[in-house]
């Protein structure tokens, strides 16, 4: 089987102010939900104390919440995550109370309205954790930015690297508007995977700039445009399957992996999305558009041979 | 004949070979167990063949044994099995060790020799309890000037030199001593500095007058933080394993800089843990001020100077002197007795230093009274819901003393419960600073149970998906993509079986999407192949040019991933590093089966071929 039998031949370049405007679209609409909208921060970041029980039969929530209101839990969110039966307790952070007694006495109060409730978990998190959690995840973002670009100015010329981080930064932030939009938790597995996302998404962008080097280098006569559209044409078949597989993969973790890995999978679902976009339609133009040449490209051939090239 | 050298194929059979093996552990499966330990010391092969002995004298057979790290480990193929064999040996041997419910893996003992185990399970996935405590590093530092300052008064007092006042000045971190006169200072400092040889001190006036000054450098300041929080852990550590507590292989490691977190696995109630270990309950033995009125002391509040102000259980007031003859971190042992003829009562044994001391001061203090002072500090939010440190210090016990004793005696005047607890902490030690907790996390045994199993469907499904995706779209080669993935998820499981790292569920996830980034190696070297065959290439050479124009490709692909896994790694702490762990070790496993297995493959199935018109691609 085979979904390319012939290379095809797609405008890339010519068309790529659309994909601009597209990419800015997105980008505007994302930073706008963000700020306007703002993100459902989970437990981790917020701090507070989040108690999940498990029903025998599906309780009735607004019970639950009068429930709690009169035995003076108060501010308590009350909703159901998983099935019916599984309900989530939300409360802000409040010197006053601990923990585990009040996991406890959470508990209690759910049994009296309704027998047969078990406790699945609790997590109490420190306002001040919380906050530091949160700086924490921004600085991850930005070291893996700089890492990875300092790895690709390595390993690419300068143009390139650039092209490739601008675009690469596109990813989380379509995830982080997507999360905004939907409002589904935001917490520390959804930082893991927009990581996830930056690294993985490099992929096919370094993928695309090595075919465009190798080009560059054997058809000398084409111009740039042409060498990019040539390349990003001749591995758009291998980019499309790969995502696809991984995406494959993906989905059965958004279906399968419960409600702890829900906003984790779904980070991944919509990074792999915008990252495969971004890395056809984004990186290479930008690297064209920052004025990259066949010369940048060639001038490494004659410093420096490529060494990794002859491994297995 | 497609060239691939022969020791790179047996190279790839080796390394699966030992793949395999390490991960065979993770096919036995678990069952119920005990898990023994000694408070402070190693279960020996001695207190095995005993506990077997009780256990066979009670009709419990266990179905397997064995010791690690200095604890037992009994399995058993019954839960009932499992709640007699611990009623019995706690009966036969009250006490005397740990006896924690677990669960324990049925790898044979010979396997578990060679240093074989299954993947051991995070939190999330087994259940338990995550703590994470603050250790007040500001605490520490105080407490250190205050002893500074002790220290001056004593060396001052017994050199018998006058002297105005010690004061420490925190946050400033500094102790000053002020004198009367330049007589006073040049005698008091010889007295101090003979005392205190590796102390610098600088000359300094106050008021006028000669004060001798010694300021913290921020050296000195770090050092002590850091000792703060490293043996905050030591302690925790000692508390954990106390046979009062029962809790199964507890980990206890230092998370940032001033911060301690703690797993108990299998743990259900954490109630009772986190008292304990948030406590600061010490003992301290001073001699009782009998030349000075304390009820005067108390209604005037005027103390005598060299003298404190305590108060008994029934508020009485008492008198001590400001000396402490013994801290409670010169106590080596301590154990409660609860039928002493003077009603419940702790044995305490001091270390040599404070054993020197309490000989010395019973000498000279025979017919004297001395007091025990029990100090207990803990956080808890007052009214207003702002956390404060609070301290009961309380005294326990006045008794004359009637001879001369050193490093063995007895504290009485505690009741029951508290005798237990007291025990427990001076045995452990006191904490070198106070803890706060600020994060804790508790995950039932069910869920765990149905973590494992969403992240067991995910992962079959999600493989089985790439596995008939490949095998439809690349067919021979599709069928060796799948059998290098198969091999990349035995060699990840070795891997992880080995380092003992432990597995979470965003562990499991990242298997899965290792599944998927490694199918992308695979693709790009057949896409390649395919394109290479597309412009007239013979299949031979295009297998050559496939894997190897494709190798600089995934090699950058996978390099930053792994920056992305580093990143996450060091910044991320309990299940998100779990997800880092497995990640950076899945991209070096996929690049291995991806790269070489799958050409060591081709090549066993291609390579013998005289002829190779086609390739099924």
């Amino acid at each position: 089987m085979e979904f390319f039998h012939k290379v095809t031949r797609f405008p890339f370049m010519n068309t790529r102010k659309v994909w601009y405007g597209l990419s800015t679209a997105l980008i505007v609409a994302s930073v706008a939900l963000l700020v306007f909208r703002g993100l459902n921060l989970g437990v981790d970041f917020t701090g507070g104390v989040v108690v999940e029980t498990n029903f025998a039969q599906a309780p009735n929530i607004e019970e639950l919440r009068t429930a709690l209101q009169k035995a003076g839990v108060a501010n308590a969110q009350v909703q159901v995550f998983g099935s019916s039966r599984d309900i989530r307790v939300r409360l802000p952070p409040d010197p006053n109370a601990k923990g585990d007694q009040l996991g406890a006495h959470i508990l209690e109060v759910f049994t009296a309205v309704s027998p047969g409730v078990k406790l699945q978990s609790t997590a109490v998190v420190g306002p001040q954790v919380g906050q530091e959690l949160f700086v924490k995840g921004g600085w991850a973002l930005f070291a893996t930015l700089v890492l990875i670009l300092i790895y690709v100015l390595f390993r690419f010329t300068p143009k390139l690297a650039l092209g490739a981080i601008l675009a690469v930064l596109h990813d989380p932030i379509c995830v982080i508007g997507f999360f905004a939009l939907t409002q589904m938790t935001f917490d520390l597995t959804a930082i893991a995977a927009i990581l996830a996302v930056i690294g993985y998404s490099l992929n096919d962008t370094v993928i695309v700039f090595d075919r465009i080097r190798e080009r560059a280098r054997t058809a000398r006569r084409l111009g740039i445009a042409q060498v990019i559209d040539e390349s990003i044409n001749q591995t758009l078949s291998r980019t499309l399957m790969t995502k696809l597989v991984t995406l494959l993969v993906v989905l059965a973790l958004l279906i399968f992996g419960g409600d702890t890995l829900h906003a984790f999978s779904a980070a991944l679902v919509i990074g792999i999305l915008a990252g495969t976009y971004s890395s056809i339609y984004i990186s290479s133009a930008l690297a064209l558009d920052l004025g990259l040449q066949t010369d940048d490209l060639l001038e490494r051939k004659t410093t420096k041979p490529e060494e990794v090239d002859g491994l297995p | 004949m497609i060239s691939y050298p022969r020791w790179k194929i047996a190279l790839v059979a080796i390394v699966l070979l030992i793949g395999i093996f390490l991960a065979v552990p993770n096919l036995f499966g678990e069952e119920n167990a005990l898990q023994l330990a000694r408070d402070r010391a190693a279960v020996t092969d001695d207190d095995r063949t005993a506990v077997e002995k009780i256990l066979k004298d009670g009709s419990v057979t266990p179905s397997g044994a064995f010791l690690d790290q200095g604890r037992l480990t009994l399995r058993f193929s019954s839960k009932q099995d499992q709640l007699k064999a611990r009623d019995l040996i706690n009966e036969a041997r009250p006490n005397q060790f740990t006896v924690a419910l677990s669960q324990a893996s049925r790898v044979p003992e010979w396997m578990r020799n060679l240093g074989l185990n299954p993947v051991k399970l995070g939190l999330d996935l087994r259940g338990g309890v995550y703590l994470v405590y603050q250790v007040d590093v500001q605490g520490a530092v105080k407490q250190l000037l205050d002893r500074h300052e002790q220290d001056f008064r004593a060396s001052l007092r017994s050199a018998r030199v006058p002297y105005q006042d010690v004061t420490v000045d925190y946050p400033g971190n500094r102790v000053r001593v002020m004198f009367n006169d330049a007589d006073g200072f040049a005698k008091g400092k010889a007295a101090i500095l003979a005392d205190n040889r590796n102390l610098t001190l600088t000359d300094t006036t106050v008021n006028g007058l000669p004060a001798l000054q010694l300021t913290l450098t921020p050296q000195d300041i770090k050092d002590r933080e850091d000792s703060a929080v490293q043996q905050n852990i030591v302690i925790l550590r000692n508390r954990l394993n106390s046979p009062e507590l029962a809790v199964s292989e507890p980990q206890v490691a230092r998370q940032g800089l001033d911060r301690i977190a703690i797993q108990l696995p299998g743990l259900q109630n954490s109630a009772e843990v986190k008292k304990i270990l948030g406590k600061t309950a010490t003992l301290e033995f001073r001699m009782v001020d009998e030349s000075n009125n304390p009820l005067e002391a108390a209604g005037t509040g005027r103390v005598p100077l060299g003298s404190k102000l305590y108060y008994t259980r029934d508020k009485q007031p008492v008198l001590l002197k400001r000396e402490v003859v013994v801290t409670g971190d010169q106590l080596t042992d301590a154990s409660f007795q609860p039928n002493t003829q003077d009603g419940p009562a702790v044995s305490v044994s001091l270390d040599a230093r404070g054993a020197a001391k309490m000989l010395k001061n019973t000498q000279e203090n025979i017919g004297h009274l001395m007091a025990v002072v029990f100090i207990d500090r803990s956080r808890e939010p007052n009214a207003q819901g702002v956390v404060v440190d609070r301290t009961t210090e309380e005294v326990i016990n006045r008794a004359t003393i009637r001879g001369v004793f050193g490093n063995n005696f007895q504290i009485t005047g505690v009741n029951p419960i508290e005798g237990r607890e007291l025990a427990l902490l001076l045995r452990a030690g006191g904490l070198a600073a106070p803890l706060s907790p600020v994060e804790e996390r508790a995950i039932g045994p069910s869920l765990g149970q149905d973590n494992i199993d969403k992240g067991v469907h995910a992962m079959v499904f999600g493989m089985l998906a790439a596995f008939i995706f490949m095998f439809v779209y690349y067919k021979v080669f599709g069928l060796i993509a799948d059998l290098t993935l198969a091999a990349n998820v035995v060699m990840l499981t070795a891997l992880l079986s080995v380092l003992g790292a432990a597995l979470t569920l965003p562990g499991i996830a990242a298997v899965v999407l290792t599944v998927g980034m490694a199918v992308d190696a695979n693709i790009l070297i057949y896409e390649r192949i395919r394109e290479e065959l597309r412009i007239g290439v013979s299949p031979r050479a295009a297998i050559s040019a496939g894997f190897d124009r494709a190798f600089s490709a995934i090699f950058d692909s996978n390099v930053t991933a792994f920056i992305a896994g580093l990143v996450l790694w060091l910044f991320g702490a309990g299940a998100v590093r779990g997800f880092a762990v497995v990640l950076m070790l899945g991209i070096v496993t996929s690049m291995f089966t991806a790269v070489m297995g799958s050409r060591a493959l081709v090549q066993v199935i291609y390579g013998g071929k005289r002829k190779l018109d086609r390739l099924s691609i």
